[in-house]
């Protein structure tokens, strides 16, 4: 039987930890790394980057990931695959090369595919995809659409040789399933083993979370060294079926429990899971320990891939304020609903603002106030109100009005904290995926 | 005895699609499936949240994982873009259903 091929994350989200990464670069004897550093609102947020500087737009990490990564990767011949072009993959393969160069590894062939891009092609009638109404419908400015792209946009850059290929909207899972089908020959139609590698991609892609972390429950759930977690590693055979794994010089754990939970997250029907690669089932996925932190999973199926792409549309969505006091020791709650009442007057009464204000009770009641659970007896709560405004003045009045508590407020409140975001707003919607045409340029270090 | 809850005998992880939360529930026993069915039907699971799901519940089940995936329309309080709970992704939604009581179940 041919040596399975070995594929590891570098990130699972934008904000990833990076010694992790090294450490599996290092000694992780990987033919592939998938970097994914990409949600709907960190593309809109690179959008909105973008404008301001034209340089900008890619994973705000991607220089310090690049300067760690390229070195241990270029030395095992390891691939590296990333979404970390986000808004800008053009500016995000230049600054690869520039640092490429600057560490002497000449000769380095970065791919930059772009193309995903469709903001011009959409016509502000064009439908949501799961739910009523049409773009034109957001009424907001528009900061960029993207379609998401699949393995096919990004094999004729591996064939090509790259030895780092950097997209935008890259599909999650087709940042695994493309150096698996460019290793294995899957052919563009084999739609099983492009729903096992899209099971790959699936629990490869975000990282930790099916290695440990976004799991402890102590005394329930414990994961050893979670400080020091580790990211994955799947050992891949030619039909698709793999063992997860991870570094045994690493932190955390890899069980069924672990990867079933990672099975389905953010999964709605298992038996159709779209990406633009294939229609994935993962219905029938055995999940079966092979041994310490070795899990082995198969038979995930697929079918025809869809038609349309999905992409994913951002708007300009205004800002939103957050500010907090607490309030401890006795009566706490009791100085904290008071303080609460006098918010919401002030801020409907007196300044005559009309949209929504969310005022909570962290430590009484916050996560859960919508669901309307119990809450708890506590001497110590915080004060925690919210809005969003398309107007800048509603939200600095919010901050303005919540540090005035302290002295215009109940007794003994202390530890303001405020702060102002800009807001973007996504919708989704579908695109033919003919439309699409994903470019490819290679440029050599 | 302390009440019983679903956190004795399961465990989940929540995800977030737009305006879609879903959580994925696990039985740590397979004995235990059976239970996970009863409980969390998609009638049951609405109305024990009727103000935070607004929309419809759909329910995938993974009998020979001892499994079930919980999908609900409408939960995210217009999701992560416009919703002003501090857990706008409702990351926090997995512990909320395990806190559902499993007594008379």
């Amino acid at each position: 039987m041919a040596a399975p091929f070995r594929i590891g994350t570098g990130a699972g989200f934008s904000a990833d930890r990076l010694d992790p990464a090294v450490a599996l670069a290092r000694e992780g004897a990987l033919d592939a790394m998938l970097i994914e550093c990409l949600g709907e609102r960190t593309l809109a947020f690179g959008h909105r980057d973008r404008r301001l500087d034209p340089q900008r737009g890619y994973n705000a990490w991607l220089e310090r990931r690049m300067r760690a990564l390229l070195p241990p990767c270029r030395e095992n011949r390891t691939t590296i695959v990333t979404n970390m072009g986000a808004a800008n993959p053009s500016a995000a393969a230049d600054r690869t090369v520039a640092i490429a160069r600057e560490l002497g590894l000449h000769g380095l062939v970065v791919a930059c595919v772009e193309g995903d891009e469709v903001t011009d092609l959409l016509d502000p009638d064009t439908p949501f995809m799961d739910e009523e109404g049409t773009l034109r419908d957001v009424g907001l400015p528009i900061v960029g659409a993207n379609a998401y792209l699949g393995a096919d946009a990004l094999l004729p850059a591996l064939e090509a040789g790259a030895d780092v290929v950097i997209g935008g909207r890259i599909a999650d899972p087709s940042l695994a399933v493309a150096p698996l089908a460019r290793h294995f020959g899957w052919r563009p139609d084999d739609w099983d083993r492009l729903g096992a590698g899209t099971l790959v991609g699936h629990l490869l892609e975000c990282g930790m979370q099916v290695t440990g972390g976004y799991f402890a429950d102590p005394g329930m759930k414990d994961v050893p060294d979670l400080a020091r977690c580790g990211f994955p590693i799947a050992e891949v055979g030619a039909d698709g079926a793999a063992i997860i794994t991870k570094l045994a010089s690493a932190g955390g754990s890899v069980t069924p429990l672990t990867v079933k939970e990672q099975l389905l997250y953010e999964v709605h029907d298992p038996r159709r899971y779209l990406t633009p690669d294939v229609t994935a089932d993962f219905s029938a996925v055995s999940v079966t320990a092979e041994g310490r932190d070795r899990v082995a999973v198969g038979r995930a199926g697929g079918a025809r891939r869809p038609d349309g792409l999905k992409v994913t549309v951002g708007f300009e969505g205004g800002y939103l304020a957050e500010a907090g006091v607490s309030y401890a020791g006795a009566n706490a709650v009791g100085r904290g609903r008071l303080a609460a009442a006098i918010l919401e007057e002030r801020m409907r009464e007196v300044h005559g603002i009309q949209g929504p204000i969310r005022i909570d009770l962290v430590g009484v009641n916050s996560l859960f106030a919508t669901a309307g659970t119990p809450g708890a007896e506590t001497e110590d709560v915080r004060v925690q109100a919210a809005l969003r405004s398309t107007r800048r003045e509603d939200a600095e009045t919010l901050l303005w009005e919540v540090e005035a508590i302290l002295c215009c407020g109940p007794a003994g409140g202390g530890g303001f904290r405020g702060q102002i975001t800009p807001s973007v707003v996504t919708r989704s919607c579908l695109i033919d995926r003919e439309r699409v045409r994903p470019r490819l340029r290679l440029e050599v270090a | 005895m302390a009440r019983r809850i679903l956190r004795d005998v399961a465990h989940a992880r929540a995800g977030d699609k737009g305006d879609t939360s879903n959580v994925a529930v696990w039985a740590y026993d397979p004995a235990d499936y059976p239970l996970l069915l009863r409980l969390l039907t998609p009638e049951r699971v609405k109305a024990a949240f009727p103000h935070l799901i607004r929309g419809a519940v759909e329910r995938y089940e993974m009998p020979h994982l001892h499994g079930l995936n919980l999908v609900m329309r409408h939960a995210l309080e217009g999701g992560v873009n416009a919703s002003l709970n501090l857990d706008s992704h409702g990351k926090s939604f997995s512990f909320l259903i395990l806190g559902l009581p499993i007594d008379e179940a």
